[in-house]
């Protein structure tokens, strides 16, 4: 006789579902089956019963093979590699719970390190534009019970959000919107004719990386002004067509993903696609929400921002928090030799970064906290694996419309195993001592100014 | 004036944040005292002294010192950070924020730069004679008053971002410029003697952008209206004259809206989309001729 969890958060993605019933053994400690997840949600969950995973740490050696290690030596190592840089990067987050997250940052700055999360190569464009022009923006409750007019730019949410069509956007029936999709318009800017094209009322198929000229000709287009016969490859009439239709909505959302934050122009894309929302308040009611990925990118954003005052890519070297995309993000450090250690924790640069980078991180020391294993942990001179965040340990997550919900614990881990907050907590205690052996900095001038 | 004279000796292996070396930092100084100022390196302190061979003197006030930073300063951040006054040479390619924030004096960047140069520039004169990078005389991170006044002159290309919310003073580009020109832009003059690519003006409110080259792409809310004489470091060219970007606010003055100007070279007007698809054409074909498919692949 197995039991029933109810109301179960999905740890994948930003849609961060919060309706899944997952079937546990009488013991607690097997997942049996998973409910009312999508493909890839479901597969998180039934992967961390895989019979292969890692439960203790591992030490690559020299000729690339690994070496179980205990909790104790990875602490160790790791205290002394982040006390040791001179400018540690300390990459993730976004795959873990607000509370590690906190932690971690603590470490951070006790060791003059840069916190980076993966908005970096991925909405932290959008948090530059956000920072520049605001944003008017809703939450995906508000979407289902009013939105009349959706519009998906430069996102595939029909495979990288699978739900988020029938929880939010599309096919709900909410309070103002009794007949569902029937009742909802669907326009999709894509230059690909994607799946979620494929459902689309109108279906802008734009030149590749010419989105911020169709944003701007929509401006054009509500100010009543002229347009040149095509804009990115899109007929004048059609886009007065689809302002039309954007002006005369009850209620709209423009939801944007990697197809305008990581293509040509990337932060003037949103910031423009801000604008637009923005005009569009004159005639009805709009709003625009960024599709998050990680389940809790949304989150690490909101601590760090509550911290230090900036969402990603925080410099705290100084001993106070700076933050300029392009010279303290990830790549940027790692491109420039600009940092002398890599922790990361929650995320798989190793999979996403450009190779030039991965192979930087290679070469530097690192450290490597991921339940999987995953490129990166391929490449990291040390393999951390911990308890997951949302099956195993509960914690609290952000939704991509910035929506705190708490994740909930459904099994338990196998024995022995760490989460993410208590090695991140007995790394702050060690590097916590070993800065109080050996003052931080100012070494060197006291050696010059007494020679 | 007096001239001091700072010579890197050493590489530093991460970035050396300098933004003490600038005529205001220095000026009033004595050599040992010029040595002992700190630079930064990750969260550990070093002192100049450490990293730079320094020579010559100073003079009382900043406005009366010359620095010259020899060597290769490809690892330097914030040189002539801030400054207010005097001179700077810098004699070899920098690092990035050179001259940002800075507000009076002459700066000459004899070799390349790296990204934010002249951020939030308030006055002076910043000369880059090689590349500038990103961020060209633009605002700081989250700030819509970017570039106030002064004049950056580049000989080279630039990168993207020239003049992000930029709101006066003067930028001249003698080579090409990457995307992303005066974005935002609500005052001052971007000119620009090579070639831009695209996105020039976009969300202009003011301010004018002069063109001597090709632009690959136009924004879609310039018009057209009319020929004008304008005139550019000494020499008077017939241009055709743009305003724009007409899917932005626009103040009124006087009862009249004020536009952004664009200026492009007079060939444009007639068949200014003939001639743009021409361009956009030769651009494709080009772009197709470095690409060498991959045996066994079918391109879409």
């Amino acid at each position: 006789m197995a039991k029933t969890v109810t109301d179960v958060i999905c740890p994948f993605c930003g849609t961060l579902c919060d309706d899944l019933e997952v079937q546990v053994s009488d013991d607690g400690t097997k997942i049996l089956e998973v409910y009312n997840a999508c493909a890839i949600g479901a597969e998180k969950f039934l992967h961390s019963q895989a019979k292969d995973r890692i439960t203790r740490p591992r030490m690559q050696q020299e000729d690339g093979s690994y070496k179980e290690v205990s909790y104790d030596e990875a602490v160790e190592y790791t205290a002394q590699m982040l006390a040791k840089a001179k400018k540690p990067l300390m990459y993730g987050w976004s795959s873990t719970s607000c509370e590690a997250q906190s932690v971690g940052h603590e470490i951070a700055e006790a060791v003059g390190g840069v916190v980076d999360n993966t908005a970096t190569v991925c909405h932290g464009s959008s948090l530059i534009a956000i920072q520049d022009v605001g944003i008017p923006s809703c939450t995906l409750g508000e979407v289902k019970n009013r939105a009349d007019l959706v519009v998906f730019w430069g996102c595939n949410p029909s495979h990288a959000h699978p739900r988020h069509l029938s929880r939010y956007s599309i096919f709900p029936r909410g309070f103002f919107t009794g007949k569902g999709h029937k009742g909802r318009k669907m326009i999709v800017v894509d230059p690909r004719n994607t799946d979620t094209m494929k459902m689309a009322d109108v279906g802008l198929q734009l030149e590749q990386g010419r989105d911020y000229e169709l944003l701007s000709a929509l401006r054009v287009a509500f100010r009543g002004e002229d347009l040149p016969d095509v804009v990115a490859g899109i007929p004048k009439e059609r886009i007065y067509e689809a302002a039309e239709m954007m002006k005369n909505a009850r209620f709209g959302v423009i939801f944007f993903g990697m197809g305008v934050t990581q293509s040509l122009g990337k932060n003037h894309n949103i910031d423009i696609a801000i604008m637009v929302t923005k005009d569009l308040n004159e005639f009805t009611k709009f709003s625009i929400i960024a599709m998050r990925g990680h389940y809790n990118v949304t989150g690490s954003g909101a601590v760090l921002g509550w911290q230090f005052g900036f969402p990603f890519a925080t410099d705290l070297s100084r001993g106070f928090a700076r933050y300029n995309p392009g010279e303290t993000t990830s790549n940027d450090l790692l491109r420039r030799d600009e940092c002398d250690a890599v922790f990361v924790l929650g995320s798989d640069p190793g999979a996403h970064f450009p190779i030039s980078s991965v192979r930087k991180i290679a070469h530097l020391p690192s450290v490597a906290v991921d339940p999987h294993i995953t490129p990166t942990t391929e490449i990291s001179k040390l393999h951390v694996p911990v308890a997951f965040v949302g099956i195993e340990v509960g914690g609290c997550c952000y939704r991509m419309d910035n929506v705190p919900i708490e994740s909930r614990k459904v099994v338990e881990p196998p024995e022995g195993m760490m989460t993410d907050t208590d090695f991140l907590a007995r790394v702050r205690d060690r590097v916590v001592e070993l800065k109080a052996q050996a003052p931080v900095g100012t070494q060197s001038t006291a050696e010059a100014q007494g020679a | 004036m007096e001239t001091v004279t700072l010579t890197i000796k050493k590489t530093p292996t991460l970035m050396l944040e300098a933004e003490a070396i600038s005529p205001d930092g220095l000026a009033g100084k004595s050599l040992d005292q010029i040595k002992a100022l700190p630079v930064h390196m990750g969260r550990e302190q070093f002192t100049i002294g450490e990293y730079f061979d320094v020579t010559g003197a100073t003079s009382a006030t900043a406005g009366e010192t010359k620095v010259v930073v020899k060597g290769d300063l490809s690892r330097v951040k914030y040189l002539g950070t801030k400054m207010s006054a005097g001179e700077l040479v810098i004699e070899g390619n920098a690092d990035m924020y050179v001259g940002a924030w800075m507000s009076g004096g002459k700066l000459t960047a004899k070799g390349s730069v790296d990204g934010f140069a002249g951020t939030g520039m308030k006055g002076g004169e910043l000369l880059i004679e090689g590349n500038a990078g990103n961020y060209l005389g633009s605002a700081y991170r989250g700030d819509w008053r970017g570039m106030q006044a002064g004049l950056i002159r580049v000989k080279g290309n630039v990168g993207s971002d020239t003049g992000y919310f930029m709101n006066g003073g003067e930028i001249i580009i003698e080579g090409n410029a990457d995307v992303h020109v005066g974005t935002h832009a609500e005052g001052g003059k971007i000119v620009i003697k090579g070639n831009a690519k695209s996105r020039v003006g976009g969300q202009m409110v003011e301010g004018t952008i002069i063109l001597f080259g090709t632009v690959d792409v136009m924004m879609p809310g310039f018009k057209y209206i009319g020929d004008e004489e304008i005139e550019v470091d000494g020499q008077k060219t017939v241009m055709s004259a743009y305003i724009g970007d007409l899917g932005e606010r626009h103040r009124k003055r006087k009862g009249e809206s004020v536009y952004g100007k664009l200026y492009l070279a007079k060939a444009a007007p007639a068949d200014a989309g003939a001639s743009r698809d021409a361009r956009l054409a030769r651009a494709r074909e080009a772009k197709k001729a470095r690409f060498v498919p991959v045996e066994g692949t079918t391109s879409a």
